[in-house]
């Protein structure tokens, strides 16, 4: 049952890895076999030394990946909450197949929250406003999801388009929600001042600890970005293993069985209007959650931030990274998120090379960067068939 | 009409009435699927359900799952009217049936279809999933046993990690067998289950409905194939243009006039086998 059983015989075979490994020169299965292979102490070690890797990439300044145009850590926090949206919204679009177009809109109410309540209309503590936020965008999730819900596919992405654009023409039309000129003075997550970190200053290979640029642990200033994006990531490793608990368990099997059929679904025995529904809130939590965090860096927001396109580019981070599967959509959000920060130099060229990306994508990899292990077995036994039909079949 | 007093007669497993549908009618705009039919079905028989093409016997299933509402009549399951329920709540009622057109969940694996039927009595959420509380374990361990017992019934026990799709036609009609027989009904309901079966599929099957009898389930069969309806049903009934012709024992019915007009008398008795379209 476990994702983790069900791995070795599947992705081991010979004919996965010759059916996989040519195309892109790289098997994600024989790296997977190869640290499932490890010993428990030695692959718990290696994903604590990943995970401190993680954390303290805003420290070590690495060249080639640093962004020489904006601040590292700033770019790692909107790439960080790029991804933790793509988590929610995997949820949504992944596991249970409901196409959501207007998932910034619970980006904004998370957001909004913050700000309306941290700042323009009251002076709510940090550590109020984020369970507001959270709950307010939980509850807003359903309202949504219950009269829609009971529309199918297109109907529903029109529907969840239409949500988006309301919330941020609200926005925009509210005096009490700020109009178009926003809420500035959001309130900062509070600090605890304990101790300075210093960056790593690279000459050439060679790296050398620069005591004169450090970062104050835990001070969330606006000069240096990294405690947000350590809080971000706090915050995904969380939604990460509680995703986890949800999809191996009977949650997520009806999750799946109602993508799958909802007719038949439903004739098994699942509720199948009250599994979208939640798949609806849990999708809204972790959006109104990202929108919480971000408003709370950000100290300003408007309706500018909360535009159309953004909803596309969720969608777009979960199916180019793989919907359905946890990994992959981190992938696509990282893909997302953090190559046109990187190549900022080519800015105008942005959205010519977004849509060749996705054409090739689409082309080579029609199930996302890292496929769910249903779409990848199906596929290798198709080949399998179709090597077969083509009297090439290796012996 | 024969049918009357051949209703009469006992079965040769007589029990009470499981499933009763009572003078049900259902019409969609001006066609009139169901017309006043009514029959039971007994606790512990095997009912088969014939008849020719489009004489309502799919649409006599999405009656009594909940599809349908009958537009008159009423529909009661171990004497209790299934009003408006919903159609997972007749589920876990205790009917549970097959499709026509196989509706497996392609790509969740064999062993995590037949889990979603079984947890039909589940009541896990959000929190005990989280937590992994004590009673999201028991359910886990219950389902999985329920599962893989089921699976061993049907002789799946072998495909439990492949993907439902990449089941043979056998096997995946088999499985749909399984997802239904887990959620723990009392009455399944198989739709057409030997649709392009050859004739050693077709003996399996009717052994395997008799060993789901005997594990004290009540089967409903809609079949084309007459002769594994009459080899394995303790009572047929038989349906044309929505109205019930006749009901009983499968050597009466076969002898019935209204059904050897309507049916059985024609060359079409062994061309049906191959006809599995167009139903509802």
């Amino acid at each position: 049952m476990t994702e983790g059983k069900a791995s070795p015989d599947t992705e081991s075979g010979p004919a996965r890895s010759m059916a996989w490994g040519p195309r892109l020169g790289w098997d994600r299965g024989a790296l997977a076999r190869r640290v499932g292979a490890l010993p428990r102490p030695v692959k718990w070690a290696l994903i604590g030394l990943f995970v401190l890797f993680l954390y303290a990439l805003p420290l070590l300044e690495i060249p080639i990946l640093s962004t020489p145009d904006t601040d590292f850590g700033a770019v790692l926090f909107t790439v960080a909450s790029y991804v933790l949206v793509a988590l929610g919204l995997n949820i949504v679009l992944g596991y249970a197949g409901l196409l959501d177009l207007g998932y910034v809109g619970f980006y904004a109410i998370g957001a909004y929250t913050v700000a309306v309540f941290g700042s323009l209309q009251a002076q709510l503590s940090w550590w109020v406003l984020i369970p507001l936020a959270v709950f307010l965008t939980t509850i807003s999730g359903i309202l949504l999801g219950a009269p829609t819900l009971r529309v199918r596919g297109d109907y529903l992405a029109i529907v969840t388009l239409g949500f988006g654009e309301i919330i941020r023409l609200t926005a925009l039309n509210t005096e009490w929600l700020g109009a178009a000129k926003g809420i500035t003075g959001v309130p900062r997550p509070p600090s605890v001042e304990l101790f300075e970190i210093p960056h790593l200053q690279w000459e050439g290979a060679t790296a050398v600890v620069d005591l004169d640029d450090t970062t104050t642990f835990l001070f969330f200033g606006v000069a240096d970005q990294a405690p947000y994006y350590w809080l971000m990531l706090t915050v995904i490793f969380l939604v990460l293993g509680a995703d986890r608990m949800l999809r191996l368990s009977r949650i997520g099997r009806a999750w799946e069985a109602t993508r799958e059929d909802e007719d038949a679904a439903e004739l098994m025995g699942v509720p199948t209007f009250k599994f979208k529904l939640l798949a609806f809130a849990c999708g809204a939590f972790i959006g109104g959650l990202s929108g919480a965090l971000f408003a709370s860096r950000q100290g300003f927001i408007n309706p500018e931030s909360f535009l159309l396109l953004l909803s596309i580019l969720f969608v777009a981070a979960v199916v180019v990274g793989g919907a359905g599967n946890r990994y992959g959509v981190i992938l696509g959000a990282i893909v997302v998120g953090y190559l046109p920060e990187r190549f900022r130099g080519f800015e105008e060229w942005r959205l010519l090379v977004f849509g060749l990306a996705l054409l090739v994508l689409a082309n080579f990899r029609p199930q996302g960067l890292i496929p769910p292990r249903r779409a990848k077995r199906a596929q290798a036994v198709d080949e399998q068939l179709e090597a077969l039909e083509e009297g090439t079949a290796r012996a | 009409m024969p049918s009357t007093s051949l209703e009469a007669q006992p079965a040769s497993r007589n029990g009470t009435a499981l499933l009763s549908l009572d003078d049900v009618s259902i019409q969609f705009g001006g066609l009139k699927a169901l017309d006043g039919v009514s029959f039971d079905v007994r606790e512990g028989e095997i009912l088969g359900l014939i008849g020719p093409n489009g004489a309502g016997k799919t649409t006599c299933f999405n009656v009594m799952t909940g599809v349908y509402q009958p537009t008159s009549g009423e529909v009661r399951f171990a004497g209790e009217p299934l009003g408006k329920r919903k159609r997972f709540a007749i589920t876990r009622l205790g009917i549970a049936r097959t499709f026509q057109n196989i509706r497996l969940f392609g790509n969740m694996t064999a062993l995590e279809n037949v889990l979603v039927g079984a947890d039909a009595h589940h009541r896990t959420n959000v929190i005990d999933a989280l937590v992994r509380s004590p009673r999201h374990r028991r359910e886990e361990r219950e389902g999985e046993e329920t599962a893989r017992e089921v699976m061993k019934f049907l002789g799946l026990e072998r495909r439990a990690d492949e993907l439902a799709r990449n089941l043979s036609y056998g096997e995946q009609r088999r499985l749909e067998i399984a997802r239904a027989m887990a959620t723990k009904p009392r009455l399944l309901c198989l739709d057409e289950p030997a649709a392009g079966f050859n004739p050693a599929e077709k003996a399996q099957l009717m052994d395997l409905i008799r060993r789901i009898r005997d594990r004290g389930l009540t089967v409903l069969l809609i079949e084309h194939d007459m002769g594994l309806v009459m080899g394995v049903s303790d009572r047929v009934a038989v349906l044309e243009f929505g109205r019930k012709i006749a009901e009983g024992a499968p050597a009466d019915v076969r002898n019935d006039p209204a059904v050897i007009a309507a049916y059985l008398g024609t060359e079409a008795d062994d061309a049906e086998d191959f006809d599995q379209e167009g139903d509802l």
